[in-house]
């Protein structure tokens, strides 16, 4: 039986790494977009000092 | 899998990514995502789409975590049962820790993230319905009473509620018509489901009323069950969550759904070994569109209005 440099469990590794990375960068996207509507939606708005001078 | 391939797999934690993902059970994760979407479309203020998206995803992230943390707690009577027997922790896919601490992690996450996401009533009645689900459900009712499911029925109950107070923040009665619609709906939902699944409770000493009260009792519990179900279910076509189109629905579903249950206690055991549990199917079959398509008509109910305003 010849060593395999791939093996099956390196294959199965690889797919989950990929996966959880995949997750993690539309985690970010996400994080991201909700932040964007969030300061957007007058959830955050300052007051208008300016106008009252 | 020989033994080997086992060991080398339970040992080295060397699951595949699917592997967790079974482990947060995606068909509950699908019911938990629909009743939870239709809580925040019903209710009477509009969500972002970005926001509802986000809290509905950490809602469901909630749910898997839940999944996760049973499939732990539960590992040895699910090796015992055939309906469990291929979950990931006993087909050794997946080590009993690992799942302890997916699932504590994705807990802890999904409460904060809706917290952020939405509001702290959201976030705080996910964590109790974690909570309900872990401690009160899995750890303490399950093993202790055949009223576990009764009882237990409220964790599966909350997700609609969550999604009304994702958007509006606050309480109202009409989530918890919802909420008592899933409660009423779970015990003749798998009182029917253990009559055809036969032994399996039995063999694990799952005390279900199918082994603590004989087969005769629970047929006529799924009859007495039903029937307030059925006035709750129609009662709701009255409320503000329901219409025309809910209430069509409700009229047809609760008089197949009641003449199911009354078939049910009708039959003794002789008569379903005979046609092997045919009517006991059936009905857990149609108990699964029952559920499905009230939300389904709260949710046409909740969307129709804007949808002719589109049209006129």
């Amino acid at each position: 039986m010849s060593i395999k440099a791939e093996h099956e469990i390196h294959q199965r590794r690889k797919g989950r790494n990929v996966g959880v990375g995949l997750m993690l960068a539309a985690f970010v996207v996400l994080i991201l977009a909700l932040t964007f509507v969030k300061i957007t939606g007058g959830d955050f708005e300052l007051p208008r000092v300016e106008e009252t001078q | 899998m020989t033994d080997v391939s086992y060991q080398q797999t339970a040992q080295t934690g060397e699951a595949s990514l699917g592997d967790y993902f079974a482990l947060m059970k995606p068909r509950v994760m699908q019911l938990v995502v629909f009743t939870a979407l239709v809580g925040l479309l019903a209710a009477p203020i509009a969500v972002h789409p970005v926001v509802a998206f986000a809290s509905i995803l950490f809602v469901a992230i909630g749910a898997g975590a839940s999944g996760a943390l049973n499939m732990w707690w539960d590992a040895d009577i699910d090796g015992v049962m055939n309906r469990t027997a291929k979950r990931p922790i006993p087909a050794g896919k997946v080590t009993p820790d690992e799942a302890k601490v997916l699932g504590f992690a994705l807990s802890g996450m999904s409460v904060m993230m809706l917290a952020l996401a939405a509001n702290l009533l959201a976030a705080f009645l996910l964590a109790f319905t974690i909570f309900f689900y872990i401690v009160i459900y899995s750890m303490w009712l399950k093993r202790s009473t055949p009223q576990n499911i009764v009882i237990g029925g409220a964790a599966g109950a909350f997700p609609p509620v969550i999604g009304w107070v994702i958007a509006t923040g606050s309480m109202a009665i009409e989530p918890w018509l919802m909420f008592a619609l899933i409660f009423m709906w779970t015990p003749p939902h798998f009182w029917a489901l253990a009559l055809f699944m036969k032994a399996d409770y039995h063999n694990a000493g799952v005390p279900m009323l199918t082994v603590t009260h004989g087969r005769t009792s629970t047929r006529k519990h799924i009859l007495i069950y039903t029937v307030p179900l059925v006035i709750l279910a129609v009662g709701t076509g009255f409320t503000s969550i329901g219409g025309p189109v809910y209430l069509a629905t409700a009229l047809v579903l609760n008089a197949m759904f009641l003449k199911g249950a009354y078939d049910i206690w009708r039959r003794d055991e002789a008569q379903a070994e005979a046609d092997g549990y045919a009517v006991e199917k059936s009905f857990f079959k149609l108990s699964l569109w029952y559920l499905f398509l009230h939300f389904g008509a709260i949710l046409a109910e909740a969307l129709l209005p804007a949808a002719w305003g589109i049209w006129a």
